[in-house]
């Protein structure tokens, strides 16, 4: 218990400290303004979000491989919490791309392929409330998780190359379009403060989901009895 | 001919469980089927019957324990003939295509052959060209059996066969079950209580919630294993 | 009885059942047709963009087309219960899935081939030099969309809602297929035509991933 509150207190103060830093110690860019810090906030928490999946996809073979409940219950807590920070960059980009470009979507290609990655991990949420029983959703859905995460590369090269095909706005530049030196210990402590608090997300639902899967045995148990 | 069989088959469930969330459809089944044995599982609604023969033909994989076969190369799936509620046949198809199509996937030698003895000793020969849409419950349960048995298995099992079959079917499937038993073939039929089919068997067991109660080879007698069975 | 010989028995009935009542084929063609017809109200087909905008709505007709198509799959081995039957009686289950894609995929692309006539005269566009190329495409594409189609099936067949599920589970995994097939066929339909390898490329990809993790994983789809 005292692990678990330990956890949460350094990841809220590690997101707090990032937040301070992308704001006040990060210098300012020099076309877009303050405007560009959003860049910290957005990046980081896609970076999460494929963190999160990426551990579920590991959790979904091990699952089918072991058929252990627990690897089901890491597999839908890094689901949601993937779903929860793919939902804040795709909500974030458009803040940024409003007062940038004056309109809130451009099917910019990292957008575009993050939307598909959302929609991709819903039904794979929504999946799971379609199945009664527990072992056949555990499995099932761990299959869907597998095909959907490969299916990831994808969806991004794809889109990425028809993106060069039919040109258009790119929000942000990303990344790749250079960090100057300063910046760079400003988005690297937001991509780790994001991650920090990635995990300790997962760890609560986890947790949660045990829980919620140990008083529904016992309710069947008192059912049957 | 149709009614050679590969060497009999002999079954050992080891503390099988078979789990579906917390319901147990199996806890802690032992049971040793020797081969050649004609053996009636009874029971009631959910007490296992079918949960059994679903893992005993290996379409189910039990949760816990294990199931060994004797007279079957190692790791390898004794194929077995599985009769069961459902027809398993397709409705859109005739009764010879259905037999040619199964035959040819189970690698039945002299398929044309084979099937058309089977459709004779089942008694289809003349509405073998018919659909299976048009056929009675009584007729389909044949084409079921005839489908089962293609390639000779050693091992067959029937999940309550005489459900919904009118007098005269019933009598012409105890008949046809008898003259498999005295086959050699190591069968399980699963029933609901007595009947002419439960008098066929060699030895009777009884499931309750999951596990075996009662069974005639432990010294209970055969009216005692099915007297509760009708409840 | 192999792998193979297993699933050309399979096939052979799936085929042999389909063109006995020819239900699913026409049902996808006419289906197809409506959503063609309906598209080309949202926009006037007959403008010189129809050849730009044209395919990826035929794509996208062909992809509803396919999530609705794809249902009865393993629906119609639930009814008595065949599946179980086959199950017992191939020697590997991924016969039962081969079958069922070579089925799916023949269905797709002769509904594909029966429209594209169609379409070329709707909207306007030609693309008689460039069929190989349009055949290669549509076979790709049709691969595709067979091959997650049949898997999910196989999840949604099992599931509540199976009707709304399949195209929820199947469309945006799909994404990759419409992009590529699009770019492809807009490229062979231009007024100078030209081969979008790279297109075919991700066609192919993707194919070939999805066989190799149906090859890996179907037989956990089927079990009980």
């Amino acid at each position: 218990m005292a692990k678990r509150v330990l956890l949460g207190a350094a990841a809220v103060l590690l997101v707090i400290a990032a937040a301070y830093a992308s704001f006040f110690v990060a210098p300012e860019e020099r076309t877009m303004g303050v405007l560009q810090r959003i860049f910290y906030f957005h990046v980081s928490c896609a970076w999460a979000g494929l963190t999160a999946f990426s551990i579920g996809f590991l959790a979904n073979l091990l699952y089918v491989w072991k058929r252990k409940q627990k690897y089901d219950w890491l597999g839908v807590s890094c689901a949601e919490v993937g779903v929860a920070f793919t939902t804040v960059v795709l909500i974030s980009g458009p803040i940024w791309a409003k007062p940038a470009w004056g309109i809130y979507w451009t099917w910019d290609a990292r957008l575009t392929s993050t939307f598909i990655l959302w929609l991709l991990y819903i039904s794979y949420l929504l999946l799971r409330t379609l199945i009664e029983e527990p072992d056949r959703r555990s499995l099932l859905s761990a299959l869907f998780g597998i095909f959907a995460f490969i299916d990831v590369p994808i969806v991004f090269g794809a889109i990425r190359w028809w993106r060069t095909q039919h040109p258009a706005p790119v929000i942000m530049g990303g990344p790749n379009s250079g960090l100057a030196a300063g910046m760079v210990p400003t988005f690297f402590f937001a991509v780790f403060a994001m991650h920090v608090f990635m995990w300790f997300l997962i760890a609560e639902r986890y947790s949660l989901e045990r829980m919620r899967s140990d008083v529904e045995l016992l309710r069947q148990e008192a059912e049957a009895t | 001919m149709a009614w050679a069989a590969e060497p009999s088959i002999g079954l050992r469930f080891e503390k099988v469980d078979k789990r579906y969330g917390a319901v147990y459809a199996l806890r802690n089944l032992t049971l040793a089927i020797a081969p050649g044995e004609c053996l009636a599982l009874a029971g009631r609604n959910g007490s296992g019957k079918t949960t059994l023969l679903r893992i005993a033909c290996c379409l189910t994989r039990p949760t816990r324990g294990s199931l060994s076969f004797s007279g079957v190369a190692e790791n390898q799936n004794p194929k077995a003939g599985f009769v069961a509620h459902a027809t398993m046949v397709y409705d859109e198809l005739t009764a010879e295509e259905n037999l040619l199509f199964f035959a040819k996937l189970l690698g039945v030698a002299n398929r044309r052959q084979r099937v058309d003895e089977l459709l004779c000793e089942v008694g289809l020969g003349e509405r073998k060209d018919s659909l299976v849409r048009t056929f009675s419950r009584g007729m389909r349960q044949r084409v079921a059996i005839a489908r089962a048995l293609l390639a000779a298995p050693g091992l067959l099992l029937f999940d309550e066969p005489a459900a919904g079959l009118d007098p005269e079917a019933t009598i012409w499937l105890a008949g046809h079950l008898a003259k498999l038993r005295d086959s050699g073939r190591t069968m399980l039929i699963s029933l609901h209580g007595q009947s002419e089919v439960a008098r066929l068997a060699t030895r009777a067991v009884r499931l309750d919630a999951g596990g075996v109660v009662a069974d005639t080879r432990s010294g209970a007698t055969f009216q005692s294993v099915f007297t509760f069975a009708g409840e | 009885m192999g792998l193979l010989s297993n699933a050309a028995a399979l096939l052979g009935k799936e085929v042999r059942t389909e063109f006995r009542s020819r239900e699913l084929l026409s049902t996808t063609m006419v289906f197809v047709l409506i959503v063609v017809v309906l598209f080309s109200f949202t926009f006037d087909p007959t403008t010189n963009e129809s050849h730009r905008f044209g395919p990826g709505l035929l794509w996208l007709a062909f992809l509803f087309a396919a999530s609705l198509m794809l249902q009865p799959c393993f629906l119609r081995e639930q009814v008595n219960d065949t599946l179980s039957a086959l199950r017992l009686a191939v020697s590997d289950p991924f016969a039962i899935f081969l079958a069922k894609i070579g089925a799916n995929t023949l269905f797709l692309l002769l509904t594909e081939l029966l429209m594209l006539p169609v379409f070329a005269a709707l909207f306007n566009v030609s693309f008689r030099g460039e069929l190989p190329g349009i055949l290669l495409a549509f076979f790709l594409g049709s691969l595709g969309i067979s091959v997650a189609g049949t898997a999910l099936a196989a999840i949604s067949a099992q599931a509540r809602m199976r009707e709304l599920l399949l195209p929820l589970l199947l469309l945006p995994l799909l994404a990759p297929i419409l992009v590529a097939s699009t770019e492809v066929t807009v490229s062979l339909m231009a007024p100078e035509p030209f081969m979008q390898w790279k297109g075919i490329g991700f066609l192919a990809v993707f194919d070939v991933v999805f066989l190799t993790a149906l090859w890996l994983f179907g037989e956990y789809l089927l079990e009980e």
